[in-house]
């Protein structure tokens, strides 16, 4: 199946990658080779197979819902990764535009 | 090896063991230890490009206090003991790039909890090694720091993803290293430098502070100069963990006392598939069938066996990783941390960020699943190659109950060229063949040097596991290393 740069475009956007018209012409190349290869699955019969999600076989692992405080040097390291801050708040472009 | 070999090795040249005994012996101080493998990094990172960060000033305190510990007897088995870190796990207070330039500036602000474990004996932090960005590679070419040489041939790759590890712990950089594997990222490039480490069965190992690639693959493993070293390193590391809801309640084993153990009656299983396979090199398999051989001679019973579905467990992966890959790496938005790029709009602050930050193949595989998980395909490509998945591992449940473990070569063939494959994207992929299925599977490999082509160039082979099989897997393997 050979993907066109549209459908490129369309992926990269649901990616959220800007990638230049080299690059969209790449991709497309190959990602259309990994998935004629990939299609190659389809000669198994797996009419009767229940899909694998987890392989340990653990079932409803759950724990108390308790909020457990973080110490102050790892909520100030966490605080220095921020790109842009104003005091400890994490600055952010607007959502809605 | 005794002791008194020690006149004629220098300190970094040491195992755990032999490191441990010396240490606690007086014969040297961790200091020193350290400071030998510090020399010996510097010496050859500018060549061989193993580490991305050298913590050099941390090593030295650290070093230190664990000579302190010493002197006061309050020794574990890794006090003292200098080793490095993949870069894809987070050291608190490191650099951790995870080998792409998105995370460049990124201090991990905590221990991953397999760190925590190790540093807490008073093990020596060296350094983060370098990496395929995020664990996405065979041949560690897709770092964003430069490939990694391997040791054995300065042309060659050292493997992937854990190629610095790998090239680390074979020149003698370290006197061991902790690396991930989600499918060969361990025992592949521990075949290609020559050296041992093991993939544990999903679960068994916590990941948390581990990049995430693929969450349903992804586990975490030691890689070290002898096969009794890794099991006293699973011993430290393994475990359930309360912040990792996936690692298994089932004990730990006595993985020291496995090794230990005779194989002689094991049932040990020849995969035909593996050794039929179109590509594999010659001189490959006659070093393995040499070594099966030796195992033979020593008692165990060789049967050989079917893996029907094995020539599918490449394609699995390569729908089921990048779709999980995708959902990962959606975190990194460089948002909250990492190197923001500017743009006009948010969507273009992330689309710009995550350009600039990733490498090619990172790219690609979140184009590849995020198409495989869209509306529309995730029936025909995620669930269907859920479905195969189920075939690949009812194929082991079938063969495991006849025999206690497998043996194949971990490659089929030795350490190729920087930039021989990387422009063919499918034989990058196809060098992942006898690695893969027991990742896809969840189960435990690990990958112990068999010897040398005649170019000089190491050989691995590979002993895979049933389920949380780790004890019999290190103990064959400490019996043909």
């Amino acid at each position: 199946m050979k993907l066109s740069i549209d459908g490129i475009d369309h992926i990269a956007t649901m990616a959220r990658l800007d990638l230049t018209d080299e690059e969209k012409a790449m991709y497309a190349e190959q990602l259309s080779a990994v998935l004629d290869y990939v299609g190659m699955l389809s000669e198994v019969d797996t009419s009767e197979v229940i899909e694998t999600c987890q392989v340990t076989g653990l079932q409803d692992v759950v724990r108390e819902d308790l909020v457990i405080e973080s110490d102050e040097l790892t909520r100030e390291r966490l605080i220095e990764q921020f790109p842009h801050k104003v005091g400890k708040l994490l600055k952010v472009r607007a959502v809605f535009e | 090896m005794s002791i008194f070999c020690l006149d004629f090795m220098k300190l970094n040249e040491l195992n755990i063991e032999q490191a441990t005994k010396g240490l606690r012996e007086g014969d040297f101080t961790s200091v020193e230890l350290t400071q030998a493998c510090l020399d010996r990094i510097s010496e050859r990172n500018s060549e061989i490009n193993a580490f991305i960060t050298v913590t050099d000033k941390l090593a030295l305190e650290e070093a230190g206090r664990a000579d302190e510990m010493i002197k006061a007897g309050n020794v574990m088995p890794l006090t003292g003991v200098p080793f490095c870190v993949k870069d894809a796990i987070c050291v608190e207070g490191v650099r951790s790039t995870g080998g792409a330039k998105i995370l460049d500036n990124y201090i991990a602000p905590y221990d991953a909890t397999v760190i925590s474990k190790i540093r807490k004996q008073g093990a020596v932090l060296l350094g983060k090694t370098n990496c395929d960005a995020f664990g996405h590679g065979a041949s560690n070419e897709n770092s964003m720091y430069g490939p990694v040489r391997n040791p054995h041939n300065l042309k060659k790759v050292a493997g992937g993803s854990s190629g610095g590890s790998a090239a680390a712990v074979a020149d003698h950089q370290c006197i061991f290293s902790i690396a991930e594997d989600t499918g060969g990222s361990i025992r592949q490039p521990a075949a290609f430098c020559g050296i041992a480490g093991i993939r544990p069965s999903y679960g068994r190992n916590s990941r948390y502070g581990i990049m995430p690639m693929a969450s349903s693959f992804d586990t975490v493993g030691p890689m070290a100069k002898s096969v009794e070293d890794l099991a006293l390193l699973m011993e430290v590391m393994a475990g359930h963990d309360v912040n990792d809801a996936t690692t298994v309640p089932e004990d730990v084993g006595s993985y020291m006392d496995d090794v230990g153990k005779d194989i002689k009656g094991l049932r040990v299983g020849i995969p035909r598939e593996y050794f039929e396979l179109e590509g594999l090199d010659v001189e490959v398999k006659k070093i393995i069938e040499d070594k099966i051989n030796i195992l033979k001679n020593k008692g165990c019973e060789i049967i050989e066996v079917s893996l029907p579905h094995t020539k599918y467990a490449v394609p699995t992966y390569y729908i089921l990783v990048p779709s999980e890959d995708s959902s990962n790496l959606g975190r990194l938005d460089a948002i909250r941390y990492g190197v923001q790029t500017e743009g006009l709009s948010l969507f273009d602050v992330y689309a710009k960020s995550r350009a600039v930050g990733f490498p090619e193949e990172v790219k690609r595989r979140i184009m590849v699943g995020t198409y495989a998980l869209s509306a529309g395909y995730y029936e025909a490509y995620y669930k269907k190659a859920q479905k195969v998945r189920t075939k690949i591992i009812e194929d082991f449940d079938k063969v495991f109950e006849n025999v206690d473990v497998l043996v194949t070569p971990t490659s089929p063939f030795p350490a190729f060229e920087i930039g021989e494959k990387s422009d063919d994207l499918l034989a990058m992929y196809l060098a992942d063949i006898f690695v893969s299925p027991a990742s896809v599977a969840g189960i435990p490999g690990l990958s112990v040097s068999a010897g040398n082509t005649k170019e000089g160039l190491p050989v691995g082979l590979q002993i895979i596991g049933p389920r949380l099989g780790e004890g019999v897997v290190l103990q064959v393997g400490n019996n043909i290393s």
